[in-house]
């Protein structure tokens, strides 16, 4: 166990994995180990929430980070920063990713959805939002930002899940206050399952 | 009784910002100029600072400060400094580096030099118990209490670091399940006669157990942003209470309350380890205040394993005695407490669990709280009695075996009554349907059915049926309550109760509006920001909150009502008792059309003053609730009152539990097929609130019982799963796909709705049964160890004594 796993290190150790499996990011990935304190930023579109959006991006910048601290969408959650509890989880293609271990560079050319981009244009909340709060799924709701876009992830591809196939694919999401139960009420309901 | 509010289910304000992502939390928020401050940590367990040199850290761009010892005055041990030149764990803070963004500051921290001088550490109790073993502190392993010579003023603190040793005879009594003899213990106490009640039982089980301390792991690992403006300190933090850490927090920064705008609306877990400001909120505060720039000091993961509190181990040796009914004649148990550093065990709390859920007619306990150089350990989740919990049930059911009687039948015989005794001074309690919370849940679960099930399944498969209890005080009193009705006709409802996510911030004010007949749509709830006016509320842990603030609530509410009928009498004329309350009026009650709305009430009150639009109020409340009161002059009628309702002996929130479990005797895995709690919880206030407490209690308990622990290596002092992998909080396929919740829902007589709390015991009796079950499954074999491994699983199949590990702790 390396007692000093540091976030800079924890993203050096991605990048070098990155490097290693890619020849063709490989360059560009291993020089910014060199590079003094943030290295160069440099100007990316990448699509959120249906909008494009132009932000400056570290080399080694990682999705949550950008998300919160550039296109300040606070609510994707960095519970771990290190793809352990599922707080930060988005939707790249409508796929649930951790965006902490997702380098924003690499999400360039797809479409990112976080929570704040689930509502509909007038307001209304999405079914899974819905059905959430109808069975009190949060506690204390750190984690359900990632809960629900797993869920959302989970009902495109399958949208009538048992509940045992809900809590397999939302085992990447880790709740601390123990609201499983609750969740998977919320996932039911959202699937029309449970009335 | 039928009410309008409690007992209903209904959408706490907080829970839409918490699925759209407009919830905020500590790290959320953002201050012009703020810069990002970050620790450096201790990479010894057990040593001293000799030297920092940060001269090219200061130097790189964009680092803007630093913040040592140097800043921030140094308690005396064992007090938990916030930055530390004595280190006494692995982790520890040093010193803050803030700079303008979080990579510079990481970059920062590793150009700084420090020279450290080492110690030898201690990561076992026993280690440091033993007669010239090492010592955790420079002066010894234990807490010593001054008080009196503080209050005499011959020392400077209340507290000192002393030494308590064992000869090496008795460690080795004790390490093999042997009650040591000739021994010192740090506290102490008995009640009844033990030796007559021994000498009257028929059955006697006596067994050593260990139960090993684990992380909090909240998922908002600890964050603070601070910023001072015209002579004010605006701090947003992460803690379970609200006012309570206010003025706390004001004394940690040096500061009059009244200049500190605390806000903390959302709070990302916190399980008793963020009940009260914590030492890193000294930093935040000052740091900012040296910087003159607004900072944000947010921890890692990793060191919020190291800083974010953890729960106590035990070590300990226990006789229980039965008489010929069944009924506990006598326990006597001894228990070595792992306080981590500057922490602090629970063994008395952990016999206090024997105490009213067996009601023993004589017990005795004694008990040593250790200092190791571990991560300072602190309240978790029903400190105390949920790790007694844990390794009483397999023990209780092997003493029901041994005096044939069936193991819930042991229980519910022994289970507290309303006239129960607790505790070491035999105190009484305020209710207790305990038997029937058995009843309701042995026939939820259907125990005489399944208890007559086979235990083998198949080949490598084997079944367990447990039970469990848990039981935590749940109740105080003494704060105060304050509400407003406006000339608009809305209502507002004010607590300085935390929002941890139980809810219960909202579920207390429904009380409130219980006594106001009011609609809770026309209600706004004040949380979370103390420039929103809150009054003193509790702290918000114990499981007491829910006991405790709807008393506040409602005598808030009933003092509003009483003005409202004396300024209706006033207008209509007669005397208060002529008139009632309904449809958010006040009127005669012979004749409904003399009245008038809530709205014109509290018109009229601002017009007449005094008590009324709060300009007077009594002296008995909290400052807090004075400065809050006082900045609401004027602005509708002011309901604002101090809970001084009687209140006798213990509110006891207790729960049972019963599960059945599958164990893989090729993998040592167990899976978890049914699951069953009953809370006796009073009064149920708010119905799925009440099911999310009693299911994440279910979901820790099962993370007690199989998974989480410190494991630290002997040889280095170094932890061996600090991330959340390796520390193992329960995950969804861990836990039951549902789990089954029902509730005594019988009021308790000194809450004005009949609630008390259940968030703890919720823990204890899931931990319970799990124990129960694995033992069952295993022809009643007892580990008396919390957590039950996977390998201890194996190595007990295998029957190999790899398990002998003679109180081994802290380690696999």
């Amino acid at each position: 166990m390396n007692i000093n796993l540091t976030r800079r290190r924890f993203i050096k150790s991605v990048i070098y994995s990155a490097a290693a499996v890619s020849s063709s990011a490989g360059w560009q990935l291993a020089s910014a180990q060199n590079r003094p304190a943030g290295g160069v930023e440099r100007l990316v579109s990448i699509n959120v929430n249906g909008r494009t959006r132009r932000v400056d991006v570290l080399p080694q910048e990682t999705l949550a980070h950008t998300l919160r601290y550039k296109l300040n969408l606070t609510g994707t959650k960095l519970g771990c920063n290190r793809g352990e509890c599922g707080s930060c989880t988005v939707l790249i293609d409508d796929v649930n990713h951790y965006a902490c271990s997702t380098l924003t560079h690499s999400v360039k050319d797809r479409e990112v959805t976080t929570v704040e981009g689930l509502r509909a244009a007038d307001g209304t909340l999405h079914p899974v939002q819905a059905a959430f709060i109808e069975e009190l799924s949060p506690a204390c709701g750190f984690c359900t930002s990632g809960q629900i876009m797993s869920t959302v992830a989970l009902l495109k591809e399958n949208p009538k899940p048992t509940r045992d196939e809900a809590r397999h694919a939302l085992s990447g999401n880790l709740c601390r206050c123990g609201a499983y139960d609750h969740y998977l009420n919320g996932v039911m309901r959202a699937s029309g399952q449970l009335s | 009784m039928t009410y309008m509010h409690i007992g209903k289910n209904f959408t706490p304000p907080d829970v839409e910002g918490k699925v759209t992502g407009e919830a905020r939390y500590a790290e959320d928020f953002r201050k012009e100029g703020m810069v990002f401050a970050r620790l450096l940590t201790s990479p010894l367990p057990a040593g001293r600072v000799v030297s920092i040199d940060a001269t090219e850290a200061l130097a790189m761009p964009g680092v803007v400060g630093i913040f040592t010892t140097e800043d921030l005055p140094q308690p005396a041990a064992p007090a938990n400094p916030a930055l530390a030149t004595e280190i006494t764990y692995l982790g520890q803070p040093i010193l803050a580096l803030a700079a303008e963004s979080d990579l510079i500051a990481e970059n920062a921290l590793e150009k700084i030099r420090v020279q450290y001088e080492r110690r030898p550490f201690v990561t076992d109790p026993l280690d440091t118990l033993l007669e010239g073993g090492p010592d955790p502190y420079p002066s010894g392993n234990t807490l010593v209490n001054n008080g009196a010579a503080a209050a005499a003023g011959t020392t400077a603190s209340g507290t000192d670091v002393g030494k308590i040793k064992w000869s090496r005879d008795a460690i080795n009594q004790f390490r093999a399940g042997r009650e040591p003899q000739g021994v010192e213990f740090g506290s102490e106490w008995s009640y009844g006669d033990l030796e007559a009640q021994f000498a009257q039982c028929t059955t006697i089980v006596e067994e050593p157990f260990v139960t090993i301390g684990y992380p909090h792991h909240s998922l908002e690992s600890r964050t603070g942003m601070a910023y001072w403006e015209n002579g004010k300190c605006y701090f947003h933090g992460s803690l379970q209470s609200h006012t309570v850490g206010h003025a706390a927090l004001a004394g940690m920064l040096g500061m009059d309350p009244a200049d500190l705008v605390f806000i903390n609306e959302n709070t990302g877990g916190g399980f008793g380890s963020k009940i009260f400001p914590y030492p890193m909120m000294a930093v935040t505060g000052k740091f900012s205040k040296k910087l003159g720039r607004p900072v944000q000091l947010r921890i890692t993961r990793d060191e919020e394993f190291y800083i974010g509190s953890a729960r106590s181990g035990m070590q300990g040796w226990i006789k229980v005695g039965l008489k010929e009914d069944g009924k506990v004649g006598a326990v006597d148990t001894i228990i070595v407490n792992d306080a981590g550093s500057g922490g602090g065990g629970s063994g008395s709390s952990s016999a206090g669990h024997i105490s009213i859920m067996f009601q023993p007619e004589a017990m005795r306990f004694r008990g040593v709280s250790l200092y190791t150089n571990t991560t300072p350990r602190g309240a978790q989740r029903g400190p105390g009695q949920n790790e007694m919990a844990a390794v009483l049930a397999p023990i209780m059911d092997k003493a029901a075996r041994q005096a044939g009687i069936d193991r819930v039948a042991l229980r519910r015989l022994n289970a507290p009554r309303p006239d129960a005794k607790h505790g070491p001074r035999q105190g009484g309690i305020s209710s207790s349907y305990m038997p029937e919370a058995i009843d309701q849940a042995a026939q939820m679960f259907n125990w005489e059915e399944r208890i007559a099930k086979p235990r083998r399944i198949s080949a490598n498969k084997v079944r367990g049926i447990g039970v469990g209890l848990g039981y935590h005080s749940a109740g105080s009193g003494g704060y105060d309550g304050l509400v407003r009705i406006m000339p608009d006709g809305k209502i507002t409802l004010h607590t300085g109760v935390g929002n941890l996510g139980t809810y219960s911030y909202a579920g207390v004010l429904r009380a409130a509006a219980e006594v106001l007949q009011c609609d809770w749509a026309n209600c706004e709830i004040m949380h979370g920001n103390n420039d929103l006016h809150l009054p003193h509320s509790t702290y918000q842990g114990g499981s007491n909150t829910i006991f405790t603030e709807t008393r506040s609530s409602y005598v808030a509410a009933q003092d509003a009502v009483n003005k409202l009928k004396e300024i209706a009498a006033a207008e209509f004329g007669g005397s208060v008792d002529d008139y009632s309350i309904g449809g958010e009026r006040v009127f005669q009650t012979a004749d409904n059309s003399k009245g008038m709305s809530y709205a014109e009430a509290a018109q009229k009150a601002i017009e007449m003053g005094g008590a009324y639009s709060g300009e007077e109020f009594p002296d008995e409340l909290n400052a807090t609730t004075k400065r809050s009161v006082t900045a609401m002059q004027g602005t509708g009628l002011i309901g604002v009152a101090k809970d001084t309702l009687p209140r006798s002996g213990t509110q006891p929130g207790m729960c049972i539990a019963f599960a059945e479990i599958e164990v893989d005797t090729d993998t040592g895995k167990f899976d978890i097929i049914d699951y069953t709690a009953v809370a006796e919880c009073g009064t149920v206030v708010h119905p799925l609130g009440m099911r999310q407490g009693m299911n994440g209690g279910g979901v820790w308990g099962f993370g007690m019982a199989g998974y989480e622990r410190h494991v630290y290596d002997p040889q280095n002092g170094l932890p061996a799963n600090v991330g959340l992998y390796q520390s193992k909080p329960p995950t969804y396929l861990d836990v039951p796909a549902t789990m089954n919740i029902g509730a005594v829902d019988l009021p308790d007589p000194e809450s004005p709705v009949g609630a008390k709390g259940l968030g703890e015991p919720a823990q204890g009796c899931a931990v319970a049964a799990i124990t129960s079950a694995i033992s069952d499954a295993l022809d009643g074999h007892l580990f008396n160890r919390a957590p039950v491994t996977a390998d201890m699983i194996i190595n007990q199949v295998a029957m190999n004594n790899f398990n002998t590990g003679e109180l081994k702790t802290n380690t696999f």
